[in-house]
């Protein structure tokens, strides 16, 4: 894959939603882009295992990037999410208060927010909350109300983003890990990777829980990321009945708390907690770190059912040790622009950092040209379980695929999983398909999908079933077949 | 959208559908229609190539697929139709919308619907195991699905946590196929499934299991690489200190059954929270009118022959209802579970009931007895009858008969109790 001949314009190491958007807004410009990911698909970081909200912006200290681009990203989520098409509620957030201390933290988070220029904030009594959210504790003495928190999906904003940055040109390059910057004296000309260098005249670090390897080698030593381990249940929709609304407790000096929320497609979610830990790998969940997630989130809503659990799962905070976001041009290495320590709010800054680093990038003397043919449109897979009968009519007259429902509990139909295999950004592995049209996500946790999903992902990717993998690498969902001889 | 007007709408073409179409036909009703969102009929048989299937309600002692075959065979003979890759969207007492790849969606008006949806494993994360997320964790069903039907390995050596049947079924089968079981843990102090399964898939090919043992951590990035086994307490809580570490790059799970019952919500169908089926009395009618239940959507059952039994009777009793031969008015007993009973189905029956034939109890226990114990059946304060068994124990249902004899006490009692205690 290594063509040394060829020069991008912009490498962006890293296709998480941060990196992916990055790649999409650079690609209004007439510019030679690469995107390049060391996973089997993009979105595989943190943005993959994160609270999927879409923060208003009073958390972050007034004048801090991360407060900035906070509110200036979500500002823009309507028409990113209208472009891209992807499932977006502007529901609003809560922050409950329950203890005595609490009222006071409420205010200062108000206040905050109104530095911040959070629109709308409200501070609400526990009686109104209640009100709102009948399952609530009845410790609940007020609450912080921002109508512009929200919900999002995650991953469908960084593969609709990929998906929408290689329709308007940009190459992603997946399984390509960066091993090191390549320079030429102060100047950085291209990356390194395991099958040879590639030339790139800029280039944009958006590598997450691993920005801070690549700054090291750029010199930018005193920067570091200490993960940040978050665990989570996922619970049945049958759930979403008790929770209706985005709850947080309020913030500690770590975390945002334990919050208890619905999702964006109708389930309930209950983290996370805050581990520090030194393995950028270890995303395994603990006993120890369930237990305290279920049991802060009981102090919110004690009503919730935990035999609603459908599932468990662990992400990593890329946090870093300057307490805001790390976004630079380092005047030490030219053509380098750094993004670090994208913790929280970072989904939600995404979309004005991807504007932030084109910015940057123009300051620091690339060319900005438009290109006409840009188009910021993408198109999604239609989900046949949202749609009204007279479209599933039509789609399956269209294909009968679309009348062939293959994950009952999600209610997706072959057809679905055709398209993701073949999407601009296609899924080649069980979870990428997971992610992109929910498959496995419901309560029976691909119980009955998995041995057909394996049969047609197999067929559609022209790969033996074998061949299939979970997440990639030595994943794989079968190793044989049966009445196989071995050696 | 397509319309079709039947008499009968059967859910689900496993063995309960099967039967309840068959029998429903046979009972009169003309137009009988099973809807199946598999590519094939039989439900779960299919993939359960052992044989065990049908001494009682065949008197063959078959294989999961025979026994499927002599019930598709039975259904289609009586002119059942059977709709395959056939998905219902959306279902109210006398309406289904459903999909299928070849006519759309088709808008089904039948007089009574029978559910027969079966059940579901219970996954790894309604457990919640912690540890990594690789990999090689499956339901023992869906192994089963793997290697007998698709003809896949889904790994090499396994750890089987949970001694239900599937997962005793699969420890032979996947043994047979060339792979290791390292061992089967099961969290209780007892095996969960069939006497004769441990004898028969544990015991004879030496299968390590370990009792008051269960998963506490999962190891494996890309595939699973070992699991962690604790020992419990009689609370279920990991003993400190008696972890061990067995390397596998599989665990399969077989760990309970969940009725399949989402529809039936949709269908405002009322739910016991114990079995997580529908309430049912005697004919097995729901709480809705014109909508029937059967089988493991009910509650979950040891044997398919119980299954076929208790969809014939609802199979029946939907065809009544659609030729409006139900009957008079019901005066109805509830019954409840006592001492050391988990559950009772029926949830009520009516006496009057009795006239046409016995009306069968199943019942499971709390926990097991390994010594003579009484089933004692109570009209509110009367012993209505008693029943000796040399044991009981969870695993197995215990199902008792009322009779046309009992009917006289039952008349004008309240509630009808079932105890099973140490005699």
């Amino acid at each position: 894959m290594a063509d040394n001949k060829r020069t991008f314009d912009v490498i962006i190491v890293g296709a998480g939603v941060v990196g992916s958007l990055c790649a999409r807004e650079l690609a209004r410009y007439q510019l030679d882009i690469l995107l390049l990911d060391k996973c089997s698909d993009v979105g595989e970081g943190t943005t993959k295992a994160n609270t999927a909200i879409v923060h208003a912006g009073y958390d972050a200290k007034p004048g801090s990037l991360k407060a900035t681009l906070n509110v200036a990203g979500n500002a823009l989520y309507d028409e990113v999410c209208a472009e891209l098409d992807v499932d977006f509620d502007r529901c609003g957030t809560y922050v409950v208060g329950l203890a005595d201390g609490d009222e006071s933290t409420l205010q200062a988070l108000l206040a905050r927010g109104l530095e911040n220029g959070v629109p709308a904030l409200e501070i609400i009594s526990g009686e109104e909350m209640r009100r709102r959210e009948p399952a609530l504790t009845s410790d609940a003495r007020a609450a912080l109300y921002a109508p512009s928190g929200g919900l999002v999906d995650p991953f469908q904003l960084c593969y609709a983003a990929a998906e929408n940055a290689v329709a308007n040109g940009v190459e992603l390059r997946l399984n390509t890990e960066v091993t090191g910057l390549w320079r030429n004296d102060e100047r950085i000309v291209g990356v390194l990777t395991p099958a040879g260098p590639i030339r790139g005249r800029y280039v944009v670090i958006a590598a997450g829980l691993w920005a801070d390897t690549l700054m090291h080698q750029a010199g930018l030593d005193s920067f570091a990321i200490r993960p940040r381990k978050g665990e989570y249940f996922v619970m049945d929709k049958a759930a979403a009945d008790v929770v209706r609304n985005v709850l947080f407790p309020c913030p500690t000096s770590v975390s945002k708390g334990i919050l208890v929320t619905r999702t964006i497609h109708g389930n309930v979610m209950l983290g996370p907690n805050a581990v520090e830990q030194d393995d950028k790998c270890d995303l395994s969940t603990t006993q120890a770190g369930l237990n305290e997630v279920m049991e802060g989130a009981l102090k919110l809503v004690p009503g919730l059912d935990s035999r609603h659990v459908i599932r468990t799962f662990a992400g990593l905070r890329a946090g870093g040790n300057t307490g805001d976001f790390y976004i630079d041009a380092p005047r030490s290495t030219p053509g380098l622009v750094v993004l670090a320590g994208i913790e929280s709010p970072g989904l939600t800054a995404a979309p004005s950092i991807a504007r932030y680093v084109t910015a940057l990038l123009g300051e620091s003397g690339l060319c900005l040209e438009p290109r006409p043919a840009f188009s910021p449109i993408r198109h999604g897979i239609p989900r046949f379980s949202e749609l009204d009968d007279a479209e599933r009519e039509a789609l399956i007259a269209q294909d009968p695929r679309w009348g062939r429902i293959i994950c009952r509990c999600e209610m997706v139909s072959e057809a679905e999983i055709v398209a993701a295999c073949h999407a601009p950004v296609p899924a080649r592995t069980y979870d990428a398909l997971k992610r992109r049209v929910r498959v496995g996500s419901g309560r029976c946790q691909g119980g009955f999908d998995q041995p057909y999903v394996i049969d047609i992902m197999a067929r559609e990717l022209g790969v033996s079933p074998l061949e299939i993998t979970k997440k990639g690498r030595r994943s794989q969902m079968v190793v044989r077949r049966t009445k196989e001889l071995r050696a | 959208m397509k319309q079709l007007q039947c008499d009968v709408l059967v859910i689900g073409a496993g063995p309960a559908g099967l039967a309840a179409a068959y029998e429903a036909r046979r009972t009169g009703a003309a137009n009988v229609v099973i809807v199946e969102r598999n590519d094939e009929a039989g439900g779960i048989l299919p993939q359960c190539i052992h044989n065990g299937f049908g001494v009682r309600a065949l008197g063959a002692d078959l294989t999961g697929p025979e026994y499927a075959y002599r019930w598709i065979d039975r259904a289609r003979k009586e002119g059942v139709g059977i709709l395959s890759r056939t998905m219902v969207l959306g279902l109210e007492a006398q309406r289904a919308v459903v999909a299928n790849p070849r006519e759309g969606l088709v808008d089904i008006m039948p007089r009574a619907v029978v559910l027969c949806m079966g059940c579901r494993e219970r996954p790894r994360g309604a457990l919640a195991i912690p540890g990594e997320r690789p990999a090689g964790v499956y339901t023992a069903g869906t192994a089963q699905r793997l290697v007998n039907m698709e003809g896949y390995m889904p790994g090499s050596r396994y750890v089987i946590l949970g001694s239900g049947d599937i997962g005793m079924i699969m420890a032979r089968r996947l043994t047979l196929e060339g792979a290791e079981v390292a061992e089967m843990a099961e969290i209780l102090p007892y095996v969960s499934g069939l006497r004769r399964n441990l004898v028969q898939c544990i015991r004879d090919f030496d299968i390590p299991l370990s009792l008051c043992t269960t998963v506490t951590n999962v190891y494996g990035r890309d595939r699973v690489e070992a699991v962690e086994l604790s020992t419990v307490d009689e609370r279920w809580r990991p003993v400190p200190g008696s972890q061990r570490r067995v390397p596998c790059d599989t665990l399969l799970l077989s760990v309970g059954l969940i009725p399949e019952n989402e529809l039936s919500r949709v269908a405002g169908v009322a739910i016991d929270p114990v079995t997580g089926g529908p309430f049912v009395d005697e004919r097995f009618a729901t709480s809705v009118p014109g909508i029937f239940a059967a089988g493991n959507v009910v509650h979950v059952y040891d044997l398919v022959d119980d299954v076929t039994e208790s969809a014939l009777a609802a199979g029946r009793s939907a065809a009544r209802h659609a030729m409006g031969l139900d009957g008079g008015p019901r005066s109805e007993i509830e019954l409840a579970a006592g001492d050391n009973v988990r559950h009772v189905v029926p949830h009520r029956l009516d006496p009057g009931s009795l006239e046409q034939g016995e009306v069968l109890l199943h019942l499971r226990v709390r926990r097991p007895i390994e010594a003579a114990t009484r089933i004692e059946v109570w009209a509110d304060d009367h012993r209505l009858l008693s029943r000796r068994l040399r044991y009981v124990r969870p695993a197995e249902m215990v199902t008792i008969a009322l009779q046309e004899q009992h009917r006289a006490m039952l008349e004008g009692a309240r509630r009808l109790t079932i105890h099973a205690q140490e005699a």
